[in-house]
């Protein structure tokens, strides 16, 4: 099979209990895009599987989406590994699209790389940018070791061309009303995994509000000297009603859990406001918040990265500033 | 039981260059430790191992130093080591690490448990695991932060960003655990003095009946195209300048006229 036989970009639809998620909408707004690049003959489909897939499909139309592959089945109600990975190998090998996207959620990381193992092809793992470059080629971008160099990744002869893609780099388009589009039912045979048996799913419980849904945030990095500074931009996020948030290397001694970490490989997040003391801004932490609408920073080089994307800041030593800080806020309201 | 548990060396630092003529990383004089999670892992089959009895082999790949995670591996308890050298394995992408490491555990045989790490800190593809288990044909459990093993099954937590799902998978399986599962012991002297007499098996990529196809750069579907600075946004930026109380005192101001105060 040439590889000028396989057509179409190809989402992957997630859905987990009836939702899809938000990247997959992200994802449909960004192939119309590689689309047009592509020279307009591709067509856009999103795959969805589940027990009642075809339910989704006017949702998927209305975001971009020109034809929806429906995959059905009482086993594919519940998300495993294996016969999602079956059933989305077999639509690709009947259908042959040429690029394949997932969310690089940590379902669609779980899934994707079995697909691509049994079709021998590639993947591109969390890309934060998906383009086609001056040779006609599909190109990925994913950042690379020490955060200041970006590399475009590509494959070249094997089909699918797939890739995890990392949520939020893309914005969905408004939902178009009645759009209408191709559904394809599928109904695979899908023997039960008992294999994988889901127990119990239970919440997390977090303390303060999570940073995605955060509009201020105050956010400390390898410069930070101790927990008692960190102690410090805790306390001047809450004057400011906001909650503390780091980049990586102060999760990684501890001093913060995951989920506060921004970038890349924590959360990509969108304040109305963003205080960033003594970080650098690697290309893996301004993936994580250069859309804030207003950054502001503290670091004493004025070389540092931080500053391409900063509206306001200061060069100097944070120790000393961001006590005057907290008292001056304090005594301009009243505490 | 007979657990596996794949190991990576990986640079100690995020600042790692890389070759601007092959893409490759550019190792030298910079110091190897072991994937973070792989210590986890590790740890996690040393536990198992406490609990039900058995036997852990630790397996990396890599280049000759690779061995060095390796020693650490078997310091820390386990019982043998496989090193995977091979000219011919480099420049792999993930489709072609995952295969040789398939391999050799299909050489080794007979296992109940593969461990791997929820991604290694260098290229964090988080690709391997799913792609070993995927040519094992066995099932997964990713991001696994909660392990235990009863009646050939092993019972998981896995740890997904808002919620916790405990998942029974039969064994064998392959999990990738975090960091939160446990806290990785240190190697003892005596450990040291003993990991020295332990089987330590050398193998490439004849020795694992690799498909020459399948592995090094001829196997990897995915390449790196070329390598750029990122463009830079270039924000006008307004220095507030003066002693700590001044600067305060115009950060109080911004912050009141972009009304965040
Ligand atoms: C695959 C991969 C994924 C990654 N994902 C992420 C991610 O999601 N998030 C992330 O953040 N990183 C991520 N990284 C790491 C990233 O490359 C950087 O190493 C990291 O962002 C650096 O964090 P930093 O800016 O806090 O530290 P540094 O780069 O060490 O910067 C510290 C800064 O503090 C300043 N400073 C020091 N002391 C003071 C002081 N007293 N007063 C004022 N300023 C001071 C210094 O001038 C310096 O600019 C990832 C790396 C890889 C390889
Ligand atoms: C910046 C960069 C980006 C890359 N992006 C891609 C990409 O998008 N797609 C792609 O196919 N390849 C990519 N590669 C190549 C990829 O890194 C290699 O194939 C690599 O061997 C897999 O490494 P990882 O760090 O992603 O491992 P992960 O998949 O994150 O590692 C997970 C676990 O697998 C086990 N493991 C992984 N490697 C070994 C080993 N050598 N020995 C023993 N156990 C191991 C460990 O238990 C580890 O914890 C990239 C490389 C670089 C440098």
């Amino acid at each position: 099979m040439a590889k000028e036989d396989y057509k179409g970009i190809w989402v992957f639809a997630e859905q987990e209990n009836g939702v899809l998620s938000e990247t997959t909408f992200e994802l449909l707004a960004k192939s119309a895009d590689l689309k047009e690049k592509l020279g307009g003959k591709d067509e856009i489909t999103a795959v969805v599987l589940g027990d009642d897939a075809a339910a989704f499909a006017s949702t998927l139309y209305s975001y971009g989406a020109e034809k929806v592959i429906a995959a059905e089945h009482a086993n594919l109600g519940q998300y495993s590994a294996r016969p999602y990975a079956e059933v989305l190998t077999a639509l690709s090998e009947k259908y042959k699209p040429s690029i394949f996207l997932f969310p690089a959620s940590p379902l669609g990381r779980d899934l994707a790389p079995r697909v691509m193992c049994q079709l021998r092809t590639g993947l591109t793992a969390d890309a934060i940018d998906l383009d086609v470059d001056e040779d006609g080629v599909f190109v990925q971008t994913t950042p690379n070791f020490g955060g200041n160099i970006l590399s475009h990744i590509c494959i070249m002869e094997k089909r699918p061309q797939m890739v995890t893609v990392h949520p939020k780099v893309f914005s969905p388009i408004s939902p178009i009303e009645g759009a209408a589009g191709e559904l394809i039912l599928e109904k695979p045979e899908v023997e039960a995994d008992d294999c994988y048996i889901l127990l119990e799913t239970e919440k997390r419980v977090f303390e303060g509000k999570p940073i995605a849904d955060c509009s201020v945030l105050v956010s400390g990095g390898r410069g930070i000297k101790s927990q008692a500074d960190l102690d410090m931009l805790r306390e001047l996020a809450a004057l400011l009603g906001g909650e503390l948030a780091s980049s990586r290397p102060l999760v990684d001694n501890g001093w913060l859990p995951h989920e506060k970490q921004i970038g890349q490989s924590g959360t990509t997040t969108k304040p109305d406001f963003i205080l960033n003391v003594a970080v650098s801004g690697s290309v893996q932490y301004l993936a994580g918040m250069q859309n804030a609408k207003c950054i502001m920073s503290i670091n004493h080089v004025a070389s540092a990265p931080i500053w391409d994307v900063s509206h306001y800041g200061a060069v100097m030593d944070y120790s000393k500033l961001i006590p005057a800080l907290i008292a001056e806020i304090k005594a301009r309201k009243g505490l | 039981m007979k657990i596996l548990v794949f190991v990576k060396q990986v640079p100690d630092t995020d600042d790692v260059r890389l070759d601007p003529r092959t893409g490759n990383l550019m190792r030298d004089g910079v110091q190897s430790i072991i994937n973070p999670f792989d210590a986890n892992g590790v740890e996690a089959a040393l536990q198992l191992k406490a609990q039900c009895g058995g036997q852990v082999v630790a397996i990396s790949m890599g280049p000759p130093q690779a061995d060095d995670v390796l020693k650490k591996a078997l310091a820390m308890g386990c019982d043998e080591s496989v090193l995977i050298s091979d000219r011919a394995l480099g420049g792999a992408d993930t489709l072609a690490t995952g295969y040789p490491l398939a391999k050799a555990a299909e050489k080794i045989g007979d296992y109940d448990l593969i461990i791997c790490g929820r991604h290694a800190t260098d290229a964090e593809t988080a690709q391997t695991g799913p792609i070993i288990a995927a040519f094992l044909g066995i099932p997964q459990v990713t991001l696994v932060d909660k392990l235990s093993v009863e009646d050939g099954f092993a019972i998981c937590r896995r740890l997904l960003p808002d919620r916790y799902e405990t998942v029974k998978v039969k064994l064998p399986a392959l999990v990738t655990v975090c960091s939160e599962i446990n806290t990785p012991r240190y190697p003892t002297p005596i450990n040291i003095m003993k990991a020295l007499k332990k089987p330590r098996a050398v193998w490439n990529a004849a020795d694992l009946g690799c498909e020459p196809d399948m592995i090094g750069i001829p196997g990897s579907p995915s390449s790196n195209k070329k390598i750029f600075e990122p463009p830079k946004r270039m924000t006008e930026t307004i220095f507030f300048q003066g002693d700590a109380e001044a600067v305060a005192r115009a950060i109080a101001d911004a912050l009141e006229a972009e009304k965040i105060i």
